[in-house]
């Protein structure tokens, strides 16, 4: 199992992710450059967060052409795990790896707090160790998060159980006061239809130990270390022959 | 004729006629108009301090933990296991006043640059913020910008702002204060200074190119503002923090290559000064080829080449033939590198323009020629007027209720949520206590370790008194660390005055700076780094002295911190230090009485250090459930904010020996508010005895009312709806139509 962090220029949540995957969960994992075209032998790729390129122009619009994504969206054509946070979900929308949009936050200032968020669908390879509706405290740090999609696109996802995350006050209630920037239905978190690309605004790599105030970003590494695992045992059992 | 038109050109760059003289004796003829430039930037106060620095050598520097005191980019502390801590502030003040978006961006940047310059990774950011009276726009225009500015830079940079304080005050009305703090990590082995040595060696420009920006930026530091100053805006620069970002993570490997032996960023009076100031530390002179400096302008002539303040350029000198590694790392970073000169063993600063010498000054007359001026000190005559306060005249009230609900909701006591949540604060993963508390607290990854950081000024206290303000100040920043568990190990300052040749300002100078000189060395407190900044004035009027205090903390096991909120009910309150009949400078006699006058609380450090370490003590000994800083607006504000983050009531009884008022709202030093379970608090109660530290039990955290005596009696909902009331989230304001109406 061999995890790897995307560096662009500009990314600055790169060394958290690292951190959080090399340093708490203790798997393999390693850096690729932008400029990687190559992906080989990963399975699970991290686009982090922080202003790629500086944001100048539209966030995520820039690192969308660096030569990495070539690869990633090949990657994640042929199944691989791909998770963006934050302006690497923006990324990956610019990408086209995932549906609409994400843009400035409805107070039209950058946010950084504790958020709640619900889960919606744990039928997800980045969900699946968490309950059913299950609310989860995770901080947010972004100016450009109101997710927005035309209503078509909206419906799909609902109809598809796209939306993985939901922001929520503490019990859990999808409410206009509980969404902290505008997204359309409340939303934090989507998977493509194939459920092997997820982006979300919060940030679990910010707190999965105690110290920080919360833990619950965990669930969401060990979901994809279960997956995985249970993944390669599958593999592993196709190929020896019975 | 001649000398006519010289003169007017040495009085336009604010040089006297003495200096004018010093410099034609040191050049040993008349100087040319980019050597002149030169002079006038360096021996401006800005970059010389000559009106400072022979009262800056008062304060104490040293002690076993500091590696390296002023006179780099930053200073730095050993904080053990191998880890070291630098840290520096500095002021934005002028550029903040007349464009505060990208004064206070700049500001940023230029503070993260002296961090990572240094060859640390820069881990936090803190911002002292002083505007005018809140209700005006154009405070409510600059505050939004500073903020707006801050927090562009800072986020994008991916550097955490994790604490500060922001004052209102009718005393900063037109000059504003915008002081940021940064703090580092680095290992030992990969410290660098900032020096230029090695004859032949390389001088390599990396990152931005140089335009037109900024242009004099320092010399504009060095002046009163006035209604002109927003034409002087070119004289601010422009922030890239993406530009900037590259040059962390591009420099932070350079720093690792043993060719490097040199790296500083090119600040105020941009390449004149960086230059000139590392060929000064290493006693080397240098030769630059001005035509090899990238330039975004086209026609630049060698005097704006050389004065350009253009943001995010950075000088590594590197070992001659050994530059390969160095250019390639930059290349792999998307930077621009250029070798621009090469190091000299003349101690001759020698400039050239297409191999023609346009300029040729001796090092030293640069870095440390300008001559020192000292000044008359005298007391003001109006200060022992100001220091009167007959407090038979304040009345005191019968309800208090009212007015803890109005201080609640005033601009310098309201939270400031709605300002930090536009800041990054968690960024690199480091954030145990988030802004909002009494100090900021970051672990150190790898380590048992966190360090608590936190800025204080007052320049009420210190318009009063400012030998005592000053004092106030370290010992609020240390009394600020130590209720988190953290042990005050050293300041950076940042000083912020009027000008030097008024003075009533020149006198404040010189007790705020005996003022600290004494407390830092008490608190074992060596100032590593600062910086000064004067002529912060409007119209003629000095702003109130303020100098802000930036205190960094050791935590040796990051389980023993403590938090300003109360955490159970029943658990006991206890008050450890005494509150006195005193009201002089406080936050209640400005903004219920509208009175600005009296001393300032009365300080006895002894009493402070023991009181400080008693309660670093029962944290580390796990006895406290929390510990909050009595300060600003007193007891009651205090008790408020640890009912309010908590959600818990409290029902607190005051011994009624002094005034109703002075109880409540009297700033009294060397106070810490701690509550306790009745287990630990008995053994609390049992070490203060014996360590006779004073000690009073308030009362419970119970209920889901604030009481005090008869006095207050409030729900927490109604304290923390108040605390909300003022907006500081200013885009949901309309002050920005009236402001641009007028």
């Amino acid at each position: 199992m061999k995890f790897g962090v995307v560096q662009f220029p500009g990314s600055n949540c790169d060394l958290d992710c690292y951190y959080a995957l090399n340093d708490i969960m203790q798997v393999p994992v390693e850096w690729i450059w932008h400029k990687q075209e190559n992906l080989d032998g990963f399975d699970c790729i991290f686009l982090p967060g922080g202003f790629t390129y500086g944001d100048y122009l539209r966030v995520g619009a820039i690192a969308r052409y660096s030569p990495v994504m070539t690869a990633v969206i090949d990657f994640a054509e042929k199944g691989g795990l791909v998770i963006g946070i934050c302006n690497g979900f923006q990324v990956l929308t610019e990408a086209g790896l995932l549906p609409g949009t994400l843009t400035r936050n409805e107070c039209l200032h950058f946010i950084c707090k504790q958020q709640t968020v619900r889960v919606e669908n744990i039928d997800t390879p980045f969900t699946g160790m968490c309950k059913k509706k299950q609310v989860l405290q995770i901080p947010i740090a972004h100016g450009e998060g109101c997710y927005y999609a035309d209503k078509e696109t909206i419906n799909g996802l609902e109809k598809n159980n796209q939306i993985i995350l939901k922001y929520c006050d503490v019990n859990g209630n999808i409410s206009k006061q509980a969404n902290p920037n505008g997204s359309i239905s409340n939303i934090a978190g989507i998977s493509n239809k194939e459920r092997n690309v997820f982006g979300l605004m919060p940030h679990p790599e910010r707190c999965i130990e105690d110290c920080l105030g919360s833990d619950a970003g965990r669930l969401i590494f060990e979901s994809i270390l279960i997956y995985l695992e249970k993944k390669n045992i599958l593999f592993n059992h196709k190929k020896t022959p019975s | 004729m001649e000398n006519f038109e010289q003169k007017r050109f040495w009085q336009k760059w604010n040089l006297t006629s003495n200096e004018y003289k010093c410099i034609c004796h040191m050049l040993g003829r008349e100087p040319n108009e980019l050597e002149l430039g030169i002079y006038s930037v360096m021996w401006s106060e800005h970059c010389s301090y000559k009106n400072t620095r022979s009262l800056l050598k008062m304060l104490p520097t040293k002690a076993d933990w500091v590696a390296q005191g002023p006179g780099e980019n930053a200073g730095v502390i050993d904080i053990g296991e191998k880890e070291l801590v630098v840290m520096k502030m500095e002021s934005h003040n002028h550029p903040s006043a007349v464009e505060p978006f990208q004064g206070a961006a700049t500001g940023v940047g230029g503070i993260l640059r002296d961090i990572f310059t240094m060859g640390a990774r820069p881990i936090a950011i803190l911002d002292s913020l002083f505007f005018g009276d809140f209700n005006e726009n154009k405070t409510k225009y600059l505050f939004n910008g500073v903020v707006g500015g801050i927090s562009f830079y800072g986020n994008c940079v991916g550097v955490p702002t994790v604490g500060g304080e922001t004052i209102f005050s009718k005393s900063y009305q037109g000059n504003i204060l915008v002081n940021v703090m940064c703090v580092g990590l680095v290992k030992r082995e990969h410290i660098v200074r900032a020096i230029a040595k090695g004859a032949s060696n390389s001088v390599i420009l990396i990152g931005a190119k140089t335009g037109r920006d900024g242009i004099g930026g320092a010399a504009f530091a060095s002046v009163e503002l006035n209604e002109k100053s927003e034409e002087d805006r070119p004289a601010v620069q422009i922030g890239d923090p993406f530009a900037e970002k590259l040059l962390i993570e591009a420099c932070l490997e350079l720093v690792q290559f043993e060719e490097v032996i040199g790296l500083q960023d090119c600040g105020a009076a941009g390449l004149t000064s960086s230059l000139s100031e590392m060929s000064a530390r290493g006693n080397s002179g240098l030769e630059i080829e001005l035509s090899k400096v990238p330039q975004r302008e086209v026609g630049m002539n060698p005097f704006e080449i050389m004065l350009s303040e253009s943001q995010e350029r950075m000088i590594v000198v590197v070992e001659k033939g050994k530059e390969e590694r160095v250019l390639s790392t930059l290349k792999k970073w998307d930077l621009d590198s250029f070798i621009i000169g090469y190091v000299t063993d003349n101690s001759r600063f020698v400039i050239k323009n297409n191999g023609e010498i346009v300029a040729d000054i001796p090092v030293e007359s640069l870095a440390d020629g300008a001559p020192v001026i000292k000044r008359e000190i005298k007391e003001p005559e109006l200060q022992k007027r100001i220091n009167q306060l007959n407090l038979d005249e304040i009345k005191e009230f019968n309800d208090y209720n009212t007015v803890l609900l109005q201080l609640l909701s005033s601009p310098n006591l309201s939270c400031k949520e709605d300002i930090y949540q536009q800041y990054d604060h968690m960024v690199q993963v480091n954030t145990v206590i988030p802004p909002g508390d009494d100090a900021a607290v970051l672990r150190v990854k790898g380590t048992k370790k966190a360090i608590a950081l936190t800025t204080e000024g007052n320049g009420r206290y210190c318009f009063l008194n400012p030998f005592q303000g000053a004092q106030i100040a370290v010992a609020e920043a240390a009394r600020n660390l130590s209720c988190k568990g953290a042990l005050p190990r050293a300041v950076t300052d940042c000083l912020n005055f009027g000008a030097p040749e008024n003075s009533d300002s020149y006198w404040q100078m010189v007790q705020v700076i005996k003022g600290l000189s004494e407390s830092c060395e008490f608190f074992d407190t060596p100032v590593i780094s600062g910086n000064v900044s004067l002529y912060n004035e409007n119209d003629g009027k000095p702003i109130d002295p303020t100098p802000v205090v930036g205190m960094v903390g050791v935590i040796n096991d990051c389980k023993h911190i403590c938090t300003l909120d109360f955490k159970a009910e029943n658990d006991l309150i206890f008050l450890l230090g005494e509150s006195h009949n005193e009201l002089g400078g406080s936050e209640y006699l400005e903004f219920i009485h509208h009175r600005k006058c009296g001393l300032p609380p009365i300080l006895n450090l002894s009493l402070e250090k023991n009181i400080q370490s008693f309660c670093r003590e029962m944290i580390e000994k796990d006895l406290l459930a929390s510990a909050h800083d009595c300060s600003l607006g007193g007891l009651a504000i205090a008790l408020s904010e640890s009912c309010i983050s908590s959600g818990l009531g409290a029902e607190v009884e005051l011994k009624t020996d002094i005034r109703s008022d002075c109880c409540l709202f009297g700033e009294s030093q060397s106070r810490i508010i701690v509550s306790a379970n009745a287990e630990k608090a008995k053994k609390v109660a049992e070490f203060a005895k014996n360590e006779k530290i004073p000690f009073q039990p308030l009362g419970y955290v119970k209920g889901n009312c604030l009481k005090i005596n008869d006095w207050i009696n409030i729900p927490v909902t109604q304290l923390k709806k108040a605390w909300h009331r003022i907006n500081l989230d200013l885009k949901k304001d309309n002050w920005m139509v009236d402001y641009f109406k007028n």
